[in-house]
């Protein structure tokens, strides 16, 4: 619901899926992955400030719209790539797959 | 409760082994002033916490001090993965080889084991937030010294400037976690009666 994600008009000079993903020639994994790891370093930093800033309107407006960015993202990637949480439904234990994040994967 | 996310909070991607930065990392990991020390130190802090800004912020940069420490875990086994032996003797890292091998054990540069004696909880939000700015900044001077020893080498320079910031962030929140407690404590506080209250109830 793009209405939900722009609630305060300030998506002007955000950071979209579009630009993260087209920036580079990347292969499509890695754009998608570094798209995420935008997104949820945002949701992260967005969420300590919005600890002692609660009613900060314009943070608590882009922590929605990067959070609901993040989750569309991890839900694609999460279909081709396999599971980033335990929690995520899998018709093949596809948690296994190496390398794990130490190794160098998903990075 | 916890959920395990298979992303590294910023990557970690070291191309050349090099056990002697290994060595002086490792204190990052379960030193005194070292990410494990942080994390437990602010997720114990958050129970008795008496304002909801303090518990959440104290949750919350704990969890992110978990994340920090699988980078330092992760920054640590690349720098010694397939290392051979002369390597790990010259990197003086025989006596940690003995005990430890190459799994990566939580102790500081000088080889002493983490013990809980790192964390701080005295049973005051004021004491122990004070010593919580303290910790974000002796972890950032940590990373600091960490990066000068660690020159020559960006792949492992990237991530320890990451985590330099993300203490100056968690300084900065938890200044001002202290002084909203510190705004509330020096309030008037009105003190009434069951009586006073069902009277102004009435009106």
């Amino acid at each position: 619901m793009p209405e939900d994600r722009n609630c305060c008009n300030c998506s002007n000079n955000t950071m979209n899926s579009e630009d993260i993903m087209t920036s580079s020639n990347l292969c499509p994994r890695q754009e998608m992955l570094n798209a995420i790891k935008s997104y949820r370093f945002a949701v992260i930093e967005l969420g300590l400030y919005l600890d002692t800033h609660s009613n900060d309107t314009r943070a608590l407006c882009l922590h929605r719209q990067y959070a609901n960015e993040l989750k569309d993202l991890c839900d694609k990637y999460q279909k081709v790539y396999g599971p980033l949480t335990i929690e995520y439904p899998c018709n093949k234990w596809r948690w296994l797959e190496g390398p794990w994040p130490w190794e160098g994967g998903n990075i | 409760m916890w959920t395990y996310n298979k992303v590294l909070e910023y990557p970690v991607k070291i191309k050349c082994k090099n056990p002697k930065l290994a060595k002086v990392i490792i204190s990052q990991y379960g030193g005194p002033d070292g990410e494990l020390a942080a994390s437990l130190r602010y997720l114990s802090q958050r129970f008795a916490m008496p304002d909801e800004n303090a518990k959440a912020i104290l949750n919350d940069i704990g969890t992110e001090e978990l994340a920090h420490l699988e980078m330092v875990g992760s920054i640590v086994y690349q720098l010694t993965k397939n290392a051979s032996i002369e390597e790990i003797e010259q990197a003086g890292l025989s006596a940690y080889y003995t005990d430890r091998g190459l799994d990566v054990y939580p102790s500081s540069a000088a080889g002493v084991p983490f013990t809980a004696a790192y964390i701080a909880c005295k049973g005051d939000p004021i004491a122990n937030l004070q010593e919580d700015l303290a910790a974000e900044q002796k972890a950032r001077a940590t990373y600091e010294k960490l990066i000068n020893l660690c020159k020559d080498n960006p792949d492992v320079i990237d991530p320890l400037k990451f985590l330099r910031q993300r203490e100056v962030v968690h300084f900065q929140r938890f200044g001002e976690a202290l002084r909203g407690i510190q705004d509330k404590l020096a309030t008037k506080k009105m003190y009434m009666n069951d009586c006073q209250i069902n009277n102004q109830s009435t009106l």
